[in-house]
Formats: structure tokens, C-alpha cells, sequence
């Protein structure tokens, strides 16, 4: 009976209700796709391994490292295993088609990034082509690309018109993985800039270390610089996380901005919902003081405006909640490779639903007082 | 039949207006026999409402006690109250006061939810109820599709449902038209005399007043005179 009377005082008003409902829909998608947006911005400091660390130049990362580095670092107590990055910065067809693009040594490389999953046959033809590239699935898709194709890609910091051959496409181990990744062969690169511009040979972009201890990675780190303090390339190592961070942290204003805008979302539809409860109650006021006359106690009757609320609120929530997977689906495949990692966290729909709950809390608190605080000889009085 | 089931004495009630406090009742004392069919009467403005809501519990006198069945109930806090209430008596009121998300047989069976009988005891009593007023082919009918007088008997039924000491009806004829009203009366009359119901009218028909048992007429918040 209590809920047949939440349920049918919810459907009074079928128009003002669907209004509210469609607002909390919104809001709560809205909130749903910022929150996602978020998350993917920090997704590759997400998605960072505690056991890596990223040795780089001390000046900044676009001055590089020698490669006689490598047997120094092997020698550091406690690095277990090396590998080696370089940023190519290369433009496929347009400058819009924009994605990472990685030289590294194949042989170890894979081998520190183990998320990074390749068919056994494609990797060791990968590894016999000199011109052989590893691709991200999502990469792939993207431009259709299949084992077998040819990418060119324009030189920017490497000059020249350069063109890989597609041997093998990765997968990520789990939705966390960036899989819009490109990696070639350090070693082809070298070659050519040996031959075009001789003092920029035998360089790499970053050592990436991984460590057997997470638990010494500061310590480590410090020991790794103090190795080549004082050398002709300072280094400047730190975790993955916080090389990663080190991007993001450039943009963190705008981080912000989303957040408070997310809330301030929230903060609209509570208004608009609250607005809506003390409308209702107060229609209702006769009812309330009436069933208070038949013995209803004020909480009961606090109850029937709270039931009411968060009846609303459950409806709206869930179905913004629902809409968020498809929404945020086509949001990621839109934004591309801008966003490697676009998925709903369990944490964003727990927020969701948290951010649907109090909505209906908060915006039903005042109009439940007022109902159960109703004089039952006035409220009677309102009949008519 | 000689039992008091109200005593009423130096009941008093003022109201706030403006900052000063205007007595609606003064002093009054009151006995109401057990089976009484009691019709109060009186000019607009009098108190009849004021001294109706008090005996029925839902409103708080200034001073002066309210014995129904030897219980004081003034001095009854307001959950004990509201329980009381939901035992004791039975309204009945001008403007019917239907829920109109329920049907008729809900609107019949919500005072029993506070009772502790199961959902299929409450339905039988509610179409007993409805039936007893002659509305056993309305029971799924909501109350926007009842004529005044069907939507009184719906509050009849609901008054009834849960046997209560006292019936209190406030002008429950007030809005209704004269065949209407003569059947409602009836019902009412038929309450008092085949089920023994204690019932307390506030009217301003005289005809209707001439159902009753006795008459207590009030002016300026005191009794002039009681039949
Ligand atoms: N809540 C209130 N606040 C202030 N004054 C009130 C309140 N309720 C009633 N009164 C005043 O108390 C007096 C008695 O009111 P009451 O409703 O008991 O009269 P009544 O005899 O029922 O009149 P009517 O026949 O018009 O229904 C009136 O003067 C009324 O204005
Ligand atoms: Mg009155």
C-alpha cells in the first residue's frame, strides 16, 4: 500500500515527473561522460607499472641519452631488466591523424611491457623485418590497417618520408592497456640518421628500468642519477606514474574546470529536483494532514515524500547510468586516439548512483519536514 | 447507554492572530452518553470545528481535560496520540478527504494499514465496509469518478473500517445536494442506531440536526444549550 502510493504519487503529474526524470538523465549521463573524460586523461598514469622507472634527460626530454648508458644501468643493483624508447613524432597523411609513435629496441622492449600482448608468429616476423611495425588493435581499426600493409609516415623530427611494414598487431592485456600505439625498430631509425645526420646517431629518448622492489624505486632512482652525475648527459629518472603525471599535470587547470563543471550539473538538476518535491508537497498538504488525522505518524508521512524522491531519482539515475556505456562508446571511438583509454569506470557509476542519491535526498529533505510537520486542523482546512 | 464516554471540563482554546490571542472556547464543560447521536450547532465562527477537533484529537486544548473511555487524552504526547487516534475515531469530513491516487476500496482499507492484520484480511474488510454503504460496484473506482455523495460513502466506509469508540463528522453534508444529503444522514443515522455508534455531527442544517439525539448549540465559544 505505501509504495502503491509512493509509486502512483510519483505518476501524478506525468509531465512534470518526465521533465524531472529527463533532467536527472542528463545530469547524470553528463556527470557519467566528464567523470570518464577524466579518468581517460589520467589513464596513462593509470595504467602505469609501480615496477618501471623512466630514465631521462636531466635538461629536458627532448635532449637524448647515449646509448652506452644501457651497460651502466645494467650494472645498477637491483634493476632487473632494460629497454629503450624514442619518440618519433612522425605525420601519417595529415597532421589530424595524430598517434604515438615509438622507435625501441624490439627485442627487450615487449619484454618490460608485458600488457602489450602479441601473437608469438607476427612478433618473430616483426623481429625479422627491419621495417617491420607493432600496432595497437584500436590504432588498427582506426585506419583499418591489416599485417601486410605499408604505413608512411612524414618525418618531422626525423626528416624524410618513411614507410613501415605492418607485421604484427597487439592487444591489451586489460581495458587499461593504450593500444593506439605504433613501435618500429630503433635499430632502422639508427641507421638512418647515421648515414643523414652522424651526430645524432646511437641516441635514444628514455632508458625505461624495471625494478624488482616498487618499494625501492625512490632510492633507485636517486642511484641511477647519481651514476652519471657529473657526465656529459645528466639523467633525471622517476617512476612511470610520475613521468606520465608529468604530461597530464600541464593541463590540470582544465582537469579542474571539468570537475567543477560535472558538479555544478549536480547542483542544477538538485535544484530543479527540489523544486519539484516542494511543488508536490505542497499540493499535497491535505493529503498529508489527512492521513495524519487517520494516525499516520510524521515520519511515515516524511517518508512518503522521501519514497517519492528517491523513486524519481532511481529511475532517472539508472537510466543515465545505462545511457553512459553506449554514450561513452561512441564519445571514445569520436575522440580517437586523443583518448587511447576511454572506458566507465565501476568507480564513475558508483558516483553516479551516489550523485543520484543525494539528489534525492537532499532535494526531498525540506519538502518531508514541511509534510510531516503538517497542523492536521489547518491542513484539513486547505481542502476545497 | 447511560455511560459518559467524553467528559469534557474547563476546556479552553485560544488562537494566535496578530500577536494576540482571541479565546475561541472558554471554560467548557461537556458529557457525551455512550451511543449518543450528538449534533452541534451554532453560528460561523463559534468554535464548532475548534471543539470537534479537540475531542477527535487532532488538535491541543489551552487548559481543561478531555476523558474519552476514562483516558485523558490532553495529556497524550503526539505518537500515543496519533495511535489513539488511528483506534478511536472514525472522520468524517465536509470535503471527504479521499486520497485520490487510491481507489475507493484503498482509500477503504488505509486506516487498517496501521493495524497488523494481512493484506488479505484488510481487502475483505475494505468490501465489507464499501458494501455496508451500498458501494460494493465502485470498488475500483477512483474518487474523481464518484458523484459527492458516493465519495461521502467512501468516507463512511473508511471511518467505520476500523471500529472506532467515536464517529466525528464535520458538516458532512456541507457540499452535498438535498437527496444526497438526506442519504447520507440516513447512513449515518443507521450507524448510530444498528451498529451503536458514538457519533459527533458539527451541522448547520436543521434538518439534519433533527437526526440526531441531541443537540448542543455554542455561541461565542460556549454552551447555550444542550438537549
Ligand atoms: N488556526 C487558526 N488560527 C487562528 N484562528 C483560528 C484558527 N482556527 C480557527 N480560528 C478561529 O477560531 C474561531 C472558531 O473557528 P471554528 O473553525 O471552530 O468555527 P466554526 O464554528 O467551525 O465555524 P464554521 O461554521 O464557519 O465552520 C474562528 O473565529 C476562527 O477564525
Ligand atoms: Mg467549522
Amino acid at each position: 500500500m505505501f509504495l502503491r502510493l509512493v509509486l502512483r504519487n510519483a505518476l501524478r503529474h506525468k509531465l512534470r515527473t518526465a521533465l524531472t526524470v529527463l533532467g536527472l538523465v542528463v545530469a547524470i549521463l553528463a556527470f557519467g561522460l566528464l567523470a570518464t573524460v577524466v579518468d581517460a586523461w589520467y589513464a596513462g598514469a593509470e595504467g602505469a607499472s609501480a615496477t618501471r622507472l623512466i630514465t631521462r634527460n636531466a635538461i629536458s626530454l627532448v635532449f637524448p641519452l647515449p646509448t652506452t648508458y644501457r651497460e651502466k644501468l645494467r650494472g645498477v643493483d637491483g634493476v632487473t631488466d632494460i629497454t629503450t624508447s624514442n619518440w618519433f613524432g612522425g605525420v601519417y597523411i595529415t597532421e589530424k591523424n595524430f598517434f604515438p609513435q615509438f622507435a625501441v629496441d624490439g627485442e627487450s622492449y615487449f619484454r618490460v611491457y608485458p600488457e602489450f600482448v602479441i601473437r608469438d608468429a607476427e612478433y618473430k616476423s616483426f623481429m625479422r623485418n627491419r621495417k617491420g611495425a607493432i600496432v595497437g588493435r584500436k590504432l588498427a581499426d582506426t585506419y583499418g590497417w591489416k599485417v601486410g600493409d605499408v604505413v608512411p609516415l612524414r618525418g618531422t623530427i626525423y626528416a624524410g618520408n618513411w614507410a613501415f611494414e605492418v607485421e604484427a598487431i597487439y592487444d591489451g592485456r586489460d581495458a587499461k592497456t593504450d593500444t593506439s600505439q605504433f613501435f618500429f625498430h630503433w635499430a632502422y631509425l639508427n641507421e638512418t640518421v647515421k648515414r643523414q645526420m652522424p651526430r645524432r646517431a646511437d641516441t635514444v629518448g628514455v632508458y625505461i628500468v624495471n625494478i624488482a622492489d616498487p618499494g625501492r624505486a625512490a632510492e633507485l632512482s636517486m642511484g641511477i642519477d647519481e651514476q652519471f652525475r657529473n657526465s656529459l648527459a645528466e639523467t633525471l629518472t622517476e617512476t612511470e606514474k610520475a613521468f606520465q603525471l608529468g604530461f597530464v599535470s600541464m593541463t590540470e587547470a582544465i582537469v579542474v574546470a571539468i570537475r567543477v563543471v560535472s558538479y555544478l550539473v549536480i547542483f542544477i538538476i538538485m535544484a530543479v529536483m527540489a523544486n519539484t518535491m516542494a511543488m508536490s508537497a505542497r499540493e499535497r498538504l491535505s493529503e498529508y494532514a489527512t492521513l495524519k488525522a487517520l494516525g499516520f505518524l510524521p515520519r511515515r508521512i516524511g517518508s512518503l515524500v522521501f519514497g517519492e524522491s528517491l523513486m524519481i531519482a532511481a529511475i532517472g539515475g539508472s537510466l543515465g547510468v545505462a545511457l553512459t556505456f553506449p554514450v561513452a562508446a561512441k564519445f571514445g571511438q569520436a575522440m580517437g586516439s586523443l583518448f587511447p583509454v576511454f572506458n566507465v569506470s565501476p568507480e564513475t557509476v558508483l558516483l553516479q548512483a551516489a550523485c543520484a542519491t543525494t539528489i534525492a535526498v537532499v532535494a526531498a529533505i525540506v519538502p518531508a519536514i514541511k509534510a510531516s510537520r503538517v497542523r492536521i486542523a489547518e491542513g484539513l482546512r486547505a481542502v476545497g | 447507554m447511560t455511560d459518559v464516554i467524553v467528559r469534557i471540563r474547563g476546556l479552553a482554546k485560544s488562537y494566535r492572530r496578530g500577536g494576540q490571542s482571541v479565546p475561541v472556547l472558554e471554560d467548557l464543560d461537556l458529557d457525551i452518553r455512550s451511543g449518543d447521536f450528538l449534533a452541534l450547532m451554532g453560528p460561523s465562527g463559534s468554535g464548532k470545528s475548534t471543539l470537534l477537533n479537540l475531542i477527535a484529537g487532532i488538535d491541543k486544548p489551552d487548559r481543561g481535560t478531555l476523558e474519552v473511555e476514562g483516558v485523558d487524552i490532553t495529556r497524550l504526547g503526539e505518537s500515543d496520540l496519533a495511535r489513539w487516534r488511528a483506534s478511536h475515531v472514525g472522520f468524517i469530513f465536509q470535503f471527504y478527504n479521499l486520497l485520490p491516487v487510491l481507489t475507493a476500496l484503498e482509500n477503504v482499507e488505509l486506516p487498517l494499514v496501521l493495524t497488523s492484520l494481512g493484506r488479505r484480511e484488510r481487502r475483505e474488510r475494505a468490501e465489507l465496509a464499501l458494501s455496508m454503504v451500498g458501494l460494493s460496484d465502485r470498488v475500483k473506482h477512483y474518487p474523481s469518478e464518484l458523484s459527492g455523495g458516493q465519495q461521502q460513502r467512501v468516507a463512511i466506509a473508511r471511518a467505520i473500517i476500523t471500529d472506532p469508540t467515536l464517529l466525528v463528522a464535520d458538516e458532512p453534508t456541507g457540499d452535498l445536494d438535498r437527496v444526497s444529503a438526506g442519504e447520507i444522514l440516513d447512513l449515518i443515522g443507521r450507524l448510530n442506531s444498528e451498529l451503536g455508534k458514538t457519533i459527533i455531527m458539527v451541522t448547520h442544517d436543521q434538518r439534519a440536526a433533527e437526526r440526531a439525539h441531541s443537540i448542543v448549540n455554542l455561541e461565542k465559544g460556549a454552551l447555550v444549550r444542550a438537549t
